[in-house]
C-alpha cells in the first residue's frame, strides 16, 4: 500500500526525455579497438587473463557467428546494426587491483549512488543495516555483484556467502577460479551456435556473474547486480551463469539501467541456469534501460537470450521481469523442463510507451514427465509503442502428464499503439493439459470515472488500475524489487494519458 | 447560501437533448428524493453533477457552496464534497478496497490542503467506520467490488460516504438490484450519515427506498424537467396513481 | 517441389505441369498473362515449407512433395461416378453447382432452377472476358498455383435485395486418381440479400488425389449469409482450399468448416469486416484419424469500427493424427469498439496425436474488447469413469463426450437443418471409429 501512494506522488507530467537515470560518468576506459573480428576476440581474452579452452571456446564461437543472419521474425524494426561500427570491450582502466570497495573509482561509487544501488553494504537498505556483522538475522539481504559496463568491480557479501559455501563472482574470475565448472555449464543451456545474437555473446562476452549453490545450500541472501551501460557505443555483453546443485535454492535479482545517448546501443546477454534435483532459482529483472526519447531517436537494443534448464527431477526455475525500458526489447526468458515433476514459470509486465517496440515472452518445453509450466503476461503499450507477447509452449512424446496455465492480457493506452500476442501451442501427447487465454482491453472508461469521482486525478486513476492490472505478477517480486518496479511502472506511463 | 442550486440546466448526449431546463435547489441538511419514470433523466443529473464525461451542458449553470460546478474537474468537485453512490459501482481487479480508499481520501485531503493520514490513523479510521456498518475487514483485501453481491457494492459505497465525509450525497437508484434485506442495511447505513451539514439526494424509480429513507421533499422528474415538488407525501400519491398524470405536464 | 523445367517458344523457363496445361486453361490471351505471371511467382517461392511463417505447421514440401498433373477433363464413365457420389452427397431441397475434376458438370447441376434466384456463370465462360478473377489481394505459393491453374470454378452473382428459397450446394467431386483440380469460383452477394452457400468434397472412387480450390466471396450491406464448406475428401487425398471474404456493414455472417477427409488439408480463409456492424461467427470441427493432416488458418480482419468477431473451433485428433489451428485477429488503428473472440480446443485420443495451435491477436486500436483461449487435452478421466460406471462401453463413453465437445463448435450453425446433416456427419465419423 505505501508503494501505491508513492507511486501516486510520483506521477507528475514528465516527458520520456525527461529520463531519471540518463547521467553519465567521466572515466577513464580501456576500450577493444572498434569493429569484430578475431583480434577483437583475442584481446578481449587476453585482458581477462583467460585460459587458452576459454579463447578456443570464443573463437568457435565467432567463426560460427559469421555464418550466421540476424533473426527478422520477431515485430520490431530498427535500421540495420553495423557490428563494425561497435566496441565490444569497455573496462574502466584500472588503477591497481581492486582488494575491497575504498579502492574503486570513486566516479563509479557515485553513479552507484545516483542510481540508488545499495553498493556499500552499510547502505543496505536505506540504511537500515547498521554495519556488517551487526545485522539483524532476519532482516533480508542482499549480495551486489555491480557490473559497470563490461567489468564487475565489486562484490559485495563474499566473506558471508563464502562461509554457506555459495560461489558468487564476476564470471571473469570464475574462468580463472573454478574452471571445472564454468568449462561444465557454460553453453550447456544456451549453446554457442544458440541463435545469431547469443552467439555473438559467447564469442564477445566480457563479464557477467557466476553463481554456484552447492547441494543442500539455500543461498542466505538474494544475490542481485545491476548493469549499467556507460560508454559511448559499447556493445554490452554479459554472460551470467547460475547453478543449483542438488536440493540448493537461490533467489537472483537484476536490474539495468543506462545512461542517456543518442546512439542506440546494443546489448546482447546471454543468462544460463541450471537446477539439480529439487533445486529451485527464482531470477527476477528489473529492466529500465534507456527507452529512447520522445521522438524515438536513441535508446538500448536489448537482444537477450535467458534460458533455464530444470535437468533434475522435482526441480524449479521462475521468471520475473518488469520491462519498462530499451527501446528494442527482445527477449525470451524460458525453461527447458527436463527433470521428471520440474516445473517452470514466467510472470512478466512489459510496459511500452514512446516508440518502444517490445517483442518478449517465453518457451516452455516440457520434455519430462509430469512436468507443469505457468505464464502470467501482462503487456501495457502506451504512446506509439508497439508490444508483442510471443510465446512457446510444447509438449513433448514422452512429456506424459504436462500441464500448462497461460494467462495473457494486454492493455492499450491511447490508439496510436499496438498490443500483439502471438502464443504457440503444441501438444504431441494426450496426457498433456494445455489452457491458455489471452485478453486485450483498455482502461474502462466507466472505473476510470469512478476513481476520478473519489478524487483521483486522471493520471492517479491510470496508475491505480495499472498497478491492479499487474499485480499478480508483481506479487512475484521480492520485496524491495515489488517497490521499485512499481515507481517504474507510474514512470513508464507519464504522459501518456491526455 | 444553498448548498446545491441547479438554475435552467440544458444538457445534450450526441446531439439529444435530456435535460431541457432543469432546475433544483438543495439546502444543508436537507433529504430531497428525485423520482421519475425510466428516461425522464434523473440519472443524467446525477452524472453531471459528478462531472461524468460524455455529456454537454448547452445551458444553465450548476453552484456548489456558491462556486461554479461545472467549471471543476470531476475530481476537484469530489473533494470539494459531492460524492455519488453509483448505481453499478465498477469492478477494479487487483487494487485492494483498502488501498483505495486511502488512495482516494489523501487525494481528497490533498487537494483540500488538508494532511494526508498516516497509514495507522488510517487503519484506525476504516476500522471504526466499516465496524459501524457491519463491514467485515476481509472485504476490504478484495480488489474493488470484484466478486461483491449487489448488496456488498452498495455497502462498499456508503463505507465510501461515512470515509470521506461529503457535504452533498447523490444515491442514485440505490435500490437497484437489492433485496428487501440489503436495502434496508444500505438504508440504515445512509440514515446513519445523515446530518445537519450534509444534504442527500435521492434518485430513485420506486417509493420503496423512501420508506426507509425518508425525504424532506420529493420532486417528480419528467421528461428533462422536474414537474412537481412537493412534500413526502408526494412520493405515496405517486405510488398510488403512477407517473402516467405527469407525463402530460411536461 | 521437383518440376521438370521446359523451354516456351518465347524462351521463358515454365515447367511441364503448366506448358502440359495451358491449351487446357480458359482465358483471353491476356488471362493467360496472368496465369503465366501466376505460376512464376509459384515456382520462385515453390511449395510452402516450414521456415514460411504461415505455414509453420503445415510443411507442404515433407507432407506432399509435389504438384500432381492435371486431371483429365471428366469422360461419360467419370461423370455416372460422379452422378452417384451427387446422389449420395446431395443436401435435401438445395440447389446443386457441380464440378468434377475441375469442370464444371452441367448436367448434373441445378442450373435452372437457380437462374430464377442468382446469376450463374461458369469460370470458364467469365475467363473469356474478364481475367480479374485470377488475382486476390492476398498471395502465397498455392494461392498463385491456383491462379495459374484454375481450370473451373462458378461464379454467382445473387443480386441486391435477393431472398434464396434454397440453399446452393457446390459439389466437388473427385474421379481420376493421382491428378489434381485447381477450381476458382465467386460469389458476390448484393445488399439486403438472405443466401446460404455449401461447399462439398468428396472422392467418387478417385484415390490419392489433390485438390486446389478458392474462393472469391463478397457480402453488401444488411445481408444475412451463411457459408458451410464439408471437406470430406478421399483419405489419401490433399486439399488445399483458400477463401477470400470481404463483409460489407450491418451484415450477419455465419461461417462454418467440417473437416473430415484428406490425407492433407489445409483451409486458410481471409476474412476482412469492411463495413461497420456486422457480426461474424466463423466455426469449425477437425475430425482426424490415422495420419490426417488438418490444417485451419483464419486471418480475421477487423478493418472497420463496431464490427463483432466469433470464433469457435474444436478438433479431435485420434491415432497418428495432426490437427493445427492457426487464428490470427486483427483489429486495424480505426477500427475502434471492435468486440473480437476466438475460442480453441483440441481433444487428443492417442498418445501421439498432435494439436498445434496458434492463436494470434494482433491489434492497433485501443477501445476493443478482444480474446482468445485455447486449450489441448485427452477425454476427462472422471466423466468416461462416470459413463463407464453407468455401463457404457469405453468406445461410446467417448463418443458420447466427444459429440458433447464438437457440439459446442457444431451449435453456432445458425440454420436448423445445416446443424442437424453437420452432426449426423459427426455422428457417423464416431461410428466408424467404433
Amino acid at each position: 500500500m505505501p508503494a501505491v501512494q508513492e507511486t501516486v506522488e510520483r506521477v507528475k507530467r514528465i516527458d520520456v526525455d525527461q529520463y531519471r537515470y540518463g547521467f553519465e560518468t567521466l572515466i577513464e576506459s580501456d576500450k577493444a579497438p572498434k569493429g569484430l573480428s578475431e583480434e577483437t576476440v583475442k584481446f578481449i581474452s587476453e585482458k581477462k587473463n583467460e585460459p587458452a579452452w576459454m579463447l578456443q571456446w570464443r573463437l568457435e564461437a565467432y567463426r560460427r557467428w559469421l555464418t550466421m543472419t540476424e533473426p527478422t521474425w520477431a515485430r520490431v524494426d530498427y535500421p540495420k546494426i553495423d557490428f563494425q561500427d561497435l566496441y565490444y570491450y569497455s573496462a574502466p582502466k584500472p588503477k591497481k587491483t581492486i582488494n575491497s570497495l575504498d579502492e574503486i573509482d570513486p566516479e563509479i561509487l557515485k553513479t552507484y549512488e545516483k542510481l540508488g544501488i545499495p553498493l556499500r553494504e552499510v547502505a543496505m537498505l536505506e540504511g537500515l543495516e547498521p554495519k556488517p556483522g551487526e545485522q539483524d538475522p532476519n532482516r533480508r539481504k542482499i549480495a551486489v555483484d555491480a557490473v559497470f559496463d563490461s567489468v564487475s568491480v565489486a562484490t559485495t557479501f563474499q566473506a558471508e556467502l563464502k562461509k554457506a559455501g555459495v560461489i558468487f563472482m564476476p564470471i571473469s574470475e570464475a574462468i580463472r577460479e573454478h574452471p571445472e565448472l564454468v568449462q561444465k555449464y557454460l553453453g550447456s543451456v544456451v549453446p554457442t551456435s544458440d541463435n545469431f545474437y547469443a552467439t555473438l555473446n559467447s564469442a564477445v562476452f566480457s563479464d557477467g556473474s557466476f553463481v554456484y549453490v552447492p547441494p543442500g545450500v539455500r543461498c542466505p541472501m538474494e544475490l542481485s547486480t545491476y548493469f549499467r551501460i556507460n560508454e559511448r557505443n559499447t556493445g554490452q555483453f554479459e554472460r551470467t551463469l547460475i547453478i543449483a546443485d542438488k536440493g540448493s535454492y537461490v533467489s537472483y535479482l537484476e536490474g539495468c539501467t543506462a545512461p542517456q545517448r543518442d546512439e542506440n546501443q546494443l546489448h546482447a546477454a546471454v543468462v544460463e541456469l541450471v537446477t539439480h534435483d529439487d533445486a529451485e532459482i527464482k531470477y527476477s529483472t528489473v529492466q529500465n534501460w534507456y527507452p529512447g526519447n520522445s521522438e524515438g531517436k536513441g535508446g538500448i537494443y536489448n537482444f537477450v537470450t535467458k534460458r533455464g534448464d530444470c535437468r533434475g527431477n522435482n526441480s524449479k526455475i521462475s521468471w520475473t521481469q518488469v520491462e519498462t525500458g530499451s527501446a528494442i526489447t527482445w527477449k525470451y526468458p524460458s525453461c527447458i523442463l527436463r527433470g521428471d515433476n520440474s516445473r517452470g514459470e514466467f510472470y512478466s509486465i512489459a510496459i511500452s510507451n514512446g516508440y518502444q517496440q517490445v517483442d518478449s515472452g517465453t518457451k516452455m518445453i516440457h520434455l519430462g514427465k509430469n512436468t507443469s509450466s505457468r505464464i502470467i503476461s501482462k503487456g501495457i503499450a502506451a504512446g506509439k509503442s508497439q508490444n508483442t507477447y510471443r510465446g512457446l509452449v510444447t509438449a513433448h512424446r514422452k512429456a506424459t502428464g504436462a500441464r500448462n496455465f497461460t494467462a495473457c492480457d494486454s492493455l492499450l493506452i491511447g490508439d496510436k499503439c499496438g498490443a500483439h500476442t502471438v502464443p504457440y501451442i503444441e501438444a504431441k501427447n494426450s496426457s498433456a493439459t494445455f489452457e491458455h487465454e489471452a485478453t486485450t482491453s483498455k482502461i474502462s472508461e466507466d472505473v476510470l470515472f469512478y476513481c476520478i469521482q473519489r478524487g483521483l486525478t486522471q493520471e492517479e486513476a491510470v496508475g491505480l488500475v495499472v498497478n491492479g492490472f499487474v499485480k499478480d505478477v508483481l506479487q512475484q517480486l521480492p520485496m524491495e524489487f515489488a517497490v521499485e518496479a512499481q515507481k517504474l511502472i507510474s514512470i513508464s506511463l507519464e504522459g501518456s494519458v491526455g | 447560501m444553498p448548498l446545491l442550486e441547479v438554475k435552467d440546466l440544458k444538457v445534450r448526449v450526441e446531439e439529444r437533448e435530456i435535460l431541457h431546463g432543469l432546475t433544483l435547489t438543495v439546502n444543508e441538511g436537507e433529504i430531497h428524493a428525485i423520482m421519475g419514470p425510466n428516461g425522464s433523466g434523473k440519472s443524467t443529473l446525477s452524472h453531471v453533477i459528478a462531472g461524468k464525461p460524455g455529456y454537454e451542458v448547452t445551458d444553465g449553470q450548476i453552484l456548489f457552496k456558491g462556486e461554479d460546478l461545472l467549471a471543476m474537474a470531476p475530481n476537484e468537485r469530489a473533494a470539494k464534497g459531492v460524492f455519488l453512490a453509483f448505481q453499478y459501482p465498477v469492478e477494479i481487479p487487483g487494487v485492494a478496497t483498502m488501498n483505495f480508499l486511502r488512495t482516494a481520501l489523501n487525494a481528497q485531503r490533498k487537494a483540500r490542503g488538508e494532511s494526508e493520514y498516516s497509514t495507522p490513523d488510517f487503519l484506525k479510521k476504516v476500522r471504526e467506520v466499516s465496524k459501524s456498518l457491519n463491514i467485515p475487514q476481509d472485504m476490504l483485501k478484495r480488489g474493488v467490488n470484484v466478486g461483491f453481491s449487489g448488496g456488498e457494492k452498495k455497502r462498499n459505497e456508503v463505507l465510501q460516504m461515512a470515509l470521506f465525509e461529503p457535504s452533498l450525497c447523490i444515491l442514485d437508484e440505490m435500490d437497484s438490484g437489492l433485496d428487501i434485506d440489503a436495502l434496508r442495511i444500505a438504508a440504515d447505513g445512509v440514515n446513519a450519515l445523515h446530518s445537519p451539514k450534509r444534504a442527500m439526494v435521492v434518485i430513485t424509480h420506486y417509493q420503496r427506498l423512501l420508506n426507509y429513507i425518508v425525504p424532506d421533499i420529493v420532486h417528480v422528474m419528467s421528461k428533462g424537467r422536474v414537474v412537481k415538488s412537493g412534500g413526502k407525501e408526494l412520493a405515496l400519491e405517486l405510488e398510488a396513481s403512477g407517473y402516467a398524470q405527469f407525463e402530460d405536464a411536461a | 517441389m521437383n518440376v521438370a523445367v521446359a523451354k516456351t517458344g518465347n524462351g521463358r523457363a515454365v515447367s511441364d505441369l503448366f506448358a502440359s496445361a495451358e491449351g487446357r486453361l480458359p482465358g483471353s490471351p491476356s488471362g493467360i498473362a496472368v496465369r503465366r505471371e501466376a505460376f512464376e511467382t509459384y515456382e520462385r517461392l515453390g511449395l510452402p515449407h516450414r521456415r514460411i511463417e504461415e505455414w509453420k505447421y503445415t510443411d507442404l514440401r515433407a507432407l506432399v512433395g509435389e504438384v500432381l498433373p492435371l486431371a483429365a477433363a471428366p469422360d461419360a464413365a467419370a461423370l455416372k461416378r460422379a452422378a452417384e457420389a451427387v446422389k449420395a452427397h446431395a443436401i435435401a431441397g438445395a440447389r446443386k453447382l457441380v464440378l468434377v475434376d475441375g469442370v464444371f458438370a452441367a448436367d448434373l447441376s441445378d442450373v435452372k432452377a437457380l437462374a430464377a434466384e442468382a446469376g450463374f456463370r461458369t469460370l470458364r465462360e467469365t475467363l473469356e472476358k474478364d481475367a480479374g478473377l485470377l488475382k486476390t489481394a492476398a498471395t502465397d505459393a498455392v494461392i498463385a498455383l491456383n491462379a495459374a491453374m484454375a481450370t473451373d470454378g462458378v461464379v454467382l452473382d445473387i443480386a441486391d435485395g435477393a431472398q434464396l428459397s434454397a440453399p446452393i450446394q457446390i459439389i466437388h467431386i473427385a474421379t481420376v486418381a493421382s491428378a489434381s483440380a485447381f477450381t476458382r469460383s465467386q460469389v458476390a452477394i448484393g445488399k439486403g440479400a438472405r443466401a446460404t452457400i455449401i461447399e462439398s468434397f468428396v472422392a467418387a472412387g478417385a484415390k490419392a488425389y489433390q485438390v486446389n480450390d478458392a474462393v472469391l466471396l463478397s457480402v453488401g450491406d444488411n445481408s444475412d449469409v451463411a457459408h458451410i464448406r464439408l471437406m470430406d475428401d478421399a483419405p489419401d487425398a490433399l486439399n488445399v482450399t483458400s477463401h477470400f471474404v470481404t463483409i460489407g456493414a450491418n451484415v450477419k455472417f455465419n461461417f462454418f468448416n467440417m473437416t473430415t477427409g484428406a490425407a492433407v488439408s489445409r483451409l486458410q480463409g481471409f476474412i476482412t469486416l469492411a463495413g461497420e456492424g456486422s457480426e461474424l461467427s466463423a466455426n469449425g470441427v477437425n475430425l482426424l484419424q490415422n495420419t490426417e493432416h488438418g490444417d485451419t488458418t483464419l486471418v480475421v480482419d477487423h478493418a472497420v469500427p463496431n464490427c463483432v468477431s466469433r470464433e469457435v473451433f474444436r478438433a479431435v485428433i485420434d491415432d497418428r493424427a495432426h490437427s493445427v489451428f492457426q487464428g490470427r485477429i486483427i483489429v486495424r488503428p480505426d477500427a475502434q469498439k471492435t468486440d473480437g473472440k476466438m475460442m480453441i480446443r483440441a481433444l487428443l485420443l492417442s498418445d501421439e496425436a498432435e494439436a498445434d495451435n496458434k492463436p494470434e491477436l494482433e491489434i492497433f486500436a485501443d477501445d476493443v474488447s478482444c480474446g482468445h483461449g485455447a486449450t489441448a487435452g485427452a477425454l476427462d478421466d472422471s466423466l468416461l469413469f462416470y459413463l463407464k460406471a453407468r455401463g457404457l462401453p469405453e468406445k461410446q463413453a467417448q463418443a458420447l463426450l466427444i459429440q458433447a465437445f464438437v457440439g459446442e463448435a457444431i451449435e453456432q450453425i445458425a440454420d436448423d437443418d445445416l446443424r442437424e446433416h453437420v452432426i449426423g456427419i459427426a455422428e457417423r465419423w464416431l461410428e466408424r471409429r467404433q
